[in-house]
């Protein structure tokens, strides 16, 4: 089973229930967020073995290009542009293959090159993987797609980007349940919203974690009252868990704070 | 000559834009008969690579000269390479930058800014 930790709002605490959660569940976990992967500061992993994600991207031979233009107009992307030559934006190329199928004179071939590296290794019991989006970079969806892809059967606990953009939408193609984590802001009601739409669109079951909570009746509880969606836990606006997450550390292995996550486990066992 | 100048509108009376690649308008105006043509700029729908897609907009256009305020590093390289000038201008209405491009108070545009500068 795969449960994807996603959010709308950045900041909100995804990678803080998103680790816990795979160490409280024994569950692999997998950072999606590959511009800026976070969550092995926390779970610290070891031997860690790397490998690059590859993607293609189109070369022009100059000596056949008649500078038609036809790639050009093909390309949805702005990857391509005509002047005396063709110009190619590789970073901004979804490798669609659409170019290569108009060219009349076959000048246009793919290649291949580096976006990204992903590292797998252990903490304690769990596989923890990410991936790294080389800076410069535009593309995630091909990185986030090659570690979905190869996946074992067993629990995997998804560290969704923030958003709702393609990098979430291809991650929840592989996602069974999700818990959406926010926080009692008008900014995290807002983008939470979205993120409920986006479940709902791809009617995945969905339920709530309010992060930073100092009152039980608060924006993101009413909302969720009215709506008729399920608070699956309220997390204390407190000092103490600022300081424990700041210093590396996870609350499913602090005494005070972990069964936050073992009734966390009970819940999400009932979620469909 | 066709003088192309960005703007946040359609009118000659309209404020110039600082902006290409996200820029709203593109006035094109012939300087022998006056004539002016608008595009709505097809680049700032993009994702991404705005002024790449603007940039090709206007080179298909034909135009002799740009004036804009900042291009960023992919529609100066673009625009490098083909044969239009580019002139920088700071603010006033498109008529007003007109007059200052054919008085000779623009200075032409040497090097990319940054990119996404005008992101809010």
């Amino acid at each position: 089973m795969n449960i994807g930790v996603l959010s709308g709002k950045g900041g909100t605490g995804k990678t803080l229930i998103a680790t816990n959660l795979a160490i409280a569940m024994n569950g692999t976990y997998v950072d999606c967020d590959v511009e800026e992967p976070n969550g092995f500061i926390f779970l610290k992993p070891d031997g860690i073995s790397s490998y690059d994600v590859l993607v293609d991207y189109p070369v022009i031979d100059e000596e056949l290009c008649i500078l038609c233009g036809k790639c050009v107009e093909m390309c949805e992307f702005n990857a391509l542009a005509k002047t005396k030559k063709i110009f190619v934006f590789e970073k901004l190329c979804h490798a669609c293959g659409g170019c290569e199928m108009v060219c009349p004179t076959g000048a246009l071939k793919y290649e291949k090159r580096k976006i990204s590296v992903i590292d797998e290794g252990t903490s304690g019991n769990i596989t923890c993987k990410r991936g790294v989006l080389k800076i410069g970079e535009a593309m995630a969806v091909p990185v986030i797609k090659e570690l979905l892809e190869n996946l074992d059967e067993n629990l995997n606990i998804i560290d969704c980007a923030p958003g709702t953009s393609c990098n979430i939408v291809t991650s929840l193609e592989y996602v069974d349940k999700a818990i959406l984590v926010t926080e009692p802001t008008e900014f995290g009601l807002h983008d939470f919203k979205r993120a409920v739409k986006l479940c709902e669109i791809f009617k995945i079951p969905h339920a709530v974690v309010i992060n930073r909570v100092s009152e039980d009746d608060n924006i993101i509880s009413r909302y969720c009252n009215e709506n008729n969606i399920e608070i699956l836990s309220s997390i204390p606006y407190e000092k103490k868990i600022a300081e424990i997450y700041s210093r590396g550390e996870l609350l499913a292995e602090n005494d005070e704070y972990k069964r936050i996550f073992t009734d966390l486990i009970e819940k999400i066992g009932d979620l469909q | 000559m066709k003088v192309l100048i960005s703007a946040v509108g359609k009118e000659k009376t309209d404020d110039f834009d600082l902006k290409f690649g996200r820029g709203e308008f593109f006035q094109i105006i012939d300087t022998e008969t006056g004539d002016i043509k608008v595009l709505e700029n097809e680049g700032k729908q993009s994702d991404h690579g705005a002024g790449i897609g603007a940039s090709q907009q206007v080179i298909n256009e034909n135009v002799d000269v740009i004036i804009t305020g900042h291009l960023g590093p992919n529609a100066f390289e673009i625009l490098q390479d083909s044969d239009i000038e580019l002139y920088g201008a700071k603010g006033g209405t498109v008529e007003e930058v007109l007059e200052d491009y054919k008085s000779g108070k623009l200075e032409k545009i040497e090097k990319a800014g940054k990119a996404h500068k005008n992101l809010k």
